[in-house]
């Protein structure tokens, strides 16, 4: 395969990205502990886990950390694993990275002290911000895949989401699978005609892309036959019923008050100076 | 250009939360006041092929480097701004579900920053005008570049603004300005190009696609609306999700602290995040990484800096030996329950 464009050689970035749609999708089908919680209740629940990691202080990393309980947590109780979430959150760090990365150069006033290292109030903060990345970006990669996207979707029209919004979710869903598998062959025949060359031309794209239009929007015609002659009136029902027990209240209130405890109080903390006092 | 919920702060988070929301209810009630049921599934299969078409990548000329369709203004044209809204809406609440590209609580920013600027801002301001009622080859190719090229340096600028906002980045202002608005001018101009090309390759040869958009587009649409609605939910909102806030002055308030010599607009005592975090003040050997009694002392210090206080090893090392802890029994609680998960497995007829 040396010498083949990218595209022909192994995966592309449209497989890849389809391929981890799919398995993010496969474990919402399987039982899980967390998979009886009211889909509400941990959107509710890692709504506020989010909130509250972001409303930490830009140099409290030591106040952040039992935080890290509650995606540990839930990864474990739904065997999700953490290799896949870590591949995809080392994917999207580089925007995060771009922007903390500029804390160490303006701030660099001495702050700490760890033996000879002298450590700065940019390095902190920077490693602050990491952290909140790495944990905000995991709930949502968790919720999703606890979930499944069309519970999630059933959950959002329940919280008054409006249904036009729900219903476009809904279809774009279904659509990427098969459109991305369209665009993937466009791109793939491309590559094994284009004769080693790299990339892709900017008047070559934009056929492609138009190509790749035109037959999407054939496809939302026959779509839209085949929805009306079975008595599509522009809106999709959703028949799966929700029902929120007293766990579920429980599920969200228990992290709550756990979650506002750790932003009031700083758990390490009073930890470590109550093993300090008990043992020094 | 998708933001990361790291980035910014709740009250930033939740204000554009809230002006999206209002946004996107707006968009389904005038999409359903003028109804089409043939809109619902073009929505749907656009969204997926933009989805797909931004994971395609064409080589900048003499850069070495490649860039994607953004897809916003792709759809305004094609799908009129309401539809288009929702459906960019419904593309980046995908994309941070399934890959953590832009956050959740980021979500709000996002559809703003890539949504909103060029389906209401861009599209009826630039592109209409250009374009006309009736419009040719040539101008919908230089509407659509120029609207494009708009709709993303107003992106850009959302980013700085919500960034520097939320006072997460060290990254002053005009830095922030400067790095940000040419590089995505830059890109601006080859995805205004490419835009282009696809929306006029589609008006050659389905030119009636357009005109179901041209149906829906400006009528009954009002900017001074949108203006009003968003500076409404953004002040409410704030207000509330101020409670969350960092008790250092944010990027705004430092602005606004350069701008008039005055924080204004900072009255920590009646907030309940001010409530908070006295409690984590009274509670903690080492608030904001600082120490209880250092901290009077530092108060007197110079004004215009931002204090940190002295170091003491003793609070230090109760702090690392606590944190060290934490992680310690983060990680054991991991641990037991990989091994109850386990034990389940092998015996699952208990």
């Amino acid at each position: 395969m040396k010498g083949m464009p990218p595209e022909t050689c192994g995966m592309s970035r449209l497989d890849s990205a389809v391929g981890s749609m799919k398995d993010q999708d496969r474990p919402a089908g399987r039982e899980r502990t967390v998979r009886c919680i009211d889909p509400r209740a941990m959107l509710i629940t890692t709504f506020i886990y989010i909130a509250v990691v972001t409303s930490f202080e830009k140099f409290d990393l030591l106040g952040l950390l039992p935080l890290v309980i509650y995606p540990l947590f839930i990864m474990e109780l739904n065997n999700l694993s953490p290799g896949a979430i870590g591949r995809k959150l080392l994917y999207v760090s580089p925007c995060a990275l771009m922007i903390g990365i500029f804390n160490p150069l303006f701030d660099n006033r001495v702050v700490l002290h760890l033996g000879s290292l002298a450590v700065s109030g940019g390095w902190i903060s920077f490693t602050v911000l990491m952290v909140k990345f790495v944990l905000t970006a995991s709930a949502a990669l968790i919720l999703a895949a606890i979930c499944g996207f069309d519970t999630l979707c059933v959950a959002l029209e329940k919280l008054k989401m409006p249904k036009v919004f729900v219903s476009q979710l809904l279809f774009m869903h279904r659509y990427i699978f098969l459109t991305a598998d369209e665009a993937s062959r466009m791109v793939r025949a491309h590559s094994v005609r284009s004769f080693r060359r790299k990339g892709m031309k900017i008047k070559v794209f934009g056929s492609l892309c138009g190509q790749l239009l035109l037959r999407t929007l054939d496809r939302a015609l026959r779509i839209r036959h085949a929805m009306v002659s079975r008595g599509f009136r522009g809106d999709v029902p959703l028949i799966r019923e929700l029902k929120a027990g007293k766990g579920d209240t429980a599920f969200v209130f228990l992290w709550t008050a756990f979650f506002i405890i750790a932003r009031c109080f700083n758990l390490p903390q009073l930890l470590g100076a109550f093993v300090m006092d008990k043992f020094a | 250009m998708h933001m990361a919920d790291a980035l910014i702060s709740p009250a930033v988070g939740g204000a554009l939360w809230t002006a999206t929301a209002g946004l996107t209810a707006w968009s389904a009630k005038k999409l359903n006041e003028d109804f089409d049921d043939r809109k619902v599934p073009l929505m749907g299969a656009l969204g997926a092929f933009v989805f797909a078409a931004q994971m395609i990548n064409f080589t900048i000329p003499a850069t070495g480097s490649s860039g994607h369709l953004g897809g916003g203004m792709a759809l305004a044209v094609l799908l009129g701004p309401y539809a288009a809204f929702l459906t960019m809406a419904s593309i980046l609440t995908i994309q941070s579900l399934f890959f953590a590209d832009g956050g959740l609580l980021a979500l709000g920013c996002n559809i703003f920053n890539l949504g909103f600027f060029p389906c209401f801002i861009a599209y009826p301001l630039i592109y209409k005008k250009i374009a006309g009622e009736n419009p040719s080859a040539g101008k919908i190719f230089a509407g659509a570049t120029l609207a494009s090229l708009a709709g993303l340096q107003l992106g850009a600028f959302g980013v700085v603004v919500e960034t520097v906002a939320s006072g997460i980045s060290d990254l002053p202002f005009s830095t922030f300005l400067l790095l940000m608005q040419p590089i995505h001018g830059a890109i601006g101009i080859v995805e205004g190009l490419v835009t282009a090309a696809v929306i006029t390759f589609v008006w050659k040869a389905r030119p009636e696609v357009l005109l179901l958009a041209e149906k829906s587009s400006a009528e009954g649409f009002s900017i001074k609306a949108v203006f009003v609605g968003l500076i409404a939910a953004a002040v409410i909102t704030g207000g509330i999700f101020s409670w969350f806030a960092s008790v250092h002055p944010d990027g705004l308030e430092w602005a606004l602290f350069h701008a008039s010599g005055k924080e204004e607009f900072r009255n920590p005592e009646e907030s309940a995040h001010s409530l908070l975090a006295g409690i984590q003040e009274k509670t903690a050997v080492m608030p904001d990484y600082g120490f209880k009694n250092s901290r009077t002392v530092q108060e007197d210090a110079t004004a215009s800096e931002e204090q940190w206080p002295a170091v003491s090893i003793g609070t230090s090392t109760a702090g690392i030996v606590g944190g060290g802890l934490t992680l310690f029994f983060a990680g054991l609680v991991g641990f037991l329950l990989r091994l109850i998960g386990r034990s389940r497995q092998a015996s699952p007829g208990r």
